[in-house]
């Protein structure tokens, strides 16, 4: 079961979104999310339907993938559309009271509710598609990208991404080793799935030991195994795929940008 | 290629109270020396030193006693490190442990993008480093979803991107199954036949170390027997006695003459022992 995780749930696929410049895919996905926090009257927010729903045929990726990774945030979702319903003030139309308080909706709290909920799901499906359509090594290397102005200021962009790289390449081999230590334990008598949340925690331990002894030990070799590979750190290194802004590219960057505009028109003169 | 010079190597390490320093002397004295082309092997028991030595041959570890020198270089000459670790590929033990990226084909490139290589150029030794190991099929595939030998394999292919002369290769085989072991010894064999690569195997496995040219048994730090592997698993008792095997056939050929049979010593492989049975047998059977 631990096997299923993959980080990013990348869909393979050959649509204009998947072959973007992966950092400026990552710097159009900050300003859609940035537009998408301008957004309040109902026409920019159409309009800024048209849009996502636009992008979503376009990357090819299936609604129903897109809407799992919404599932997990159900709660968050519900959770925040009854505070916004409850708790705004505004004209009355519904009450009950309940000993001291009155639970009330009011009129702006619907909207208010309903409003939060909708840039919530637009928030998660859209960086549900960057991470949908860029696999999580080209994300690394956008990142990358992305830090190595921050270099200068001593920030280290290539181990960062480095480290994601290697973690995101290391959560399969421990998912596993996860699973072998548990049954191990599991046929030794230990047992994790009785008990209360304390009892269950503590049952975690003679797992997480010797997981972490075992990283602790894969490490040292990767290490070893990097360095006898001429691994240096960043400096003077090549890459195999080198990716360049293409005319694919310019057109996106004019389209986020003609769509951003759009949308924040559309709130800010009406 | 490589030479030794009385390598030694001392492994300090505090015992549990943290205090006093304990010493413990893996390697003393070794002599050494690999030929260009050849194909040797290093046998040993756990805690020979077999490990430690080959560490030694492309600078991961620094003698603390003699030299070592890969194709004339001194492996403690900070300068010359990376143009040893570039001519002396090493590939470990553990598949998993030793591959950094999360597919087959970025794994084959990172030496070469360590190394400072064009782009292009990279792309051209990632496709015939593949190649080579057989795996271009795989070139897309994420390591998780390879088997033992074939995830060693492209650990091979890893190194080979550097275009190495020699290639280390320490117990590759120790965590594969039957089939992935005999892959990786195929592969092994075949890259110090026809790309001429010299080849070191480090290994516990007695019918590993009957393929190679060359076979130096080491115990406790020691080169303990040097020759062929015929000269060297003629000494049957020896090798026992440092808690080794021979090869199986050696060993029923060993048995056979303790019987009183008259059967060559030198029988190493299956081939070689049923010749020689079906000799002993009165020629007569065909």
């Amino acid at each position: 079961m631990l096997k299923d995780i993959t980080i990013g749930q990348y869909i393979p696929g050959s649509s204009p979104l998947h072959k973007m410049h992966a950092p400026l895919k990552i710097i159009l996905t900050i300003l859609y999310i940035t537009v998408l926090f301008f957004v309040d009257s109902p026409v920019s927010y159409a309009i800024f339907t048209v849009y996502t729903v636009a992008l979503v045929l376009i990357s090819g990726v299936p609604l129903k993938v897109l809407l799992r990774g919404v599932k997990p945030m159900l709660w968050i979702f519900i959770f925040t559309a009854i505070l916004n319903v409850f708790m705004t003030p505004g004209e009355i139309i519904w009450s009950l009271p309940i000993f001291r308080f009155t639970l009330k909706i009011t009129n702006e709290g619907l909207a208010a509710g309903v409003t939060m909920a909708v840039r919530l799901l637009y928030l998660i499906m859209g960086t549900s598609l960057l991470t949908l359509t860029t696999s999580p090594l080209q994300l690394t290397d956008g990142i990358e990208k992305l830090l190595k102005p921050l270099r200068k200021i001593k920030v280290p962009s290539h181990e960062i991404a480095m480290m994601m790289t290697i973690a995101i390449r290391f959560i399969p081999t421990l998912a596993e080793e996860t699973d072998k230590i548990k049954k191990a334990q599991t046929a030794r008598g230990a047992d994790f799935e009785t008990g209360n949340i304390i009892k269950r925690a503590k049952a975690m331990i003679p797992l997480l030991v010797p997981l972490f002894i075992s990283a602790f030990r894969r490490a040292d070799d990767l290490a070893t195994a990097m360095e006898a590979r001429c691994y240096n750190g960043g400096d003077n290194r090549t890459r195999m795929k080198e990716s360049h802004m293409t005319a694919l590219d310019v057109k996106a960057i004019v389209i986020s940008i003609l769509a951003a505009a759009v949308v924040l028109l559309a709130e800010f003169w009406t | 290629m490589i030479k030794t010079k009385n390598l030694s190597f001392v492994y300090r390490k505090t015992d549990e109270d943290g205090g006093t320093a304990v010493e413990e002397e893996v390697l003393r004295e070794i002599n050494l020396t690999i030929e260009k082309g050849s194909f040797t092997a290093i046998l040993g028991h756990n805690g020979s030193g077999k490990s430690t030595l080959a560490k030694h041959f492309n600078a991961i570890l620094l003698p603390t006693g003699g030299k070592v020198y890969v194709k004339g270089m001194d492996t403690t000459d900070k300068d010359s490190v990376f143009n040893i670790r570039q001519s002396a590929g090493m590939v470990f033990q553990n598949p998993d442990n030793q591959m950094v990226a999360a597919i087959v084909e970025d794994e084959v490139a990172f030496a070469p993008e360590n190394l400072g290589v064009e782009p292009k150029e990279i792309r051209r030794r990632v496709d015939e480093c593949l190649e080579t190991v057989n795996m271009t099929k795989y070139a897309q595939s994420a390591p998780s979803n390879l088997s033992g030998g074939q995830k060693q394999r492209v650990a091979i292919a890893a190194v080979l991107a550097m275009n190495p002369e020699i290639l280390i290769l320490d117990e590759p085989t120790a965590m594969l199954d039957p089939k992935g072991r005999s892959e990786v010894i195929k592969t092994i064999k075949m890259l110090n036949r026809e790309k001429g690569i010299t080849v070191v195997l480090i290994t516990h496995y007695m019918d590993e170390a009957a393929l190679a040219d060359r076979t130096v048994v080491i115990d406790d730090g020691e080169i303990v027997l040097d020759g062929t592997p015929k000269d060297v698993f003629r000494n049957v008792e020896k090798i026992k006695s440092l808690g080794l095997d021979v090869p199986q056939v050696t060993e029923l050929a060993y048995e056979l003459r303790k019987k009183g049979i008259d059967i060559s010593e030198d029988v190493l492989t299956v081939d070689e022992c049923f010749a020689e049975l079906l000799k002993i047998l009165g020629g007569g059977a065909t």
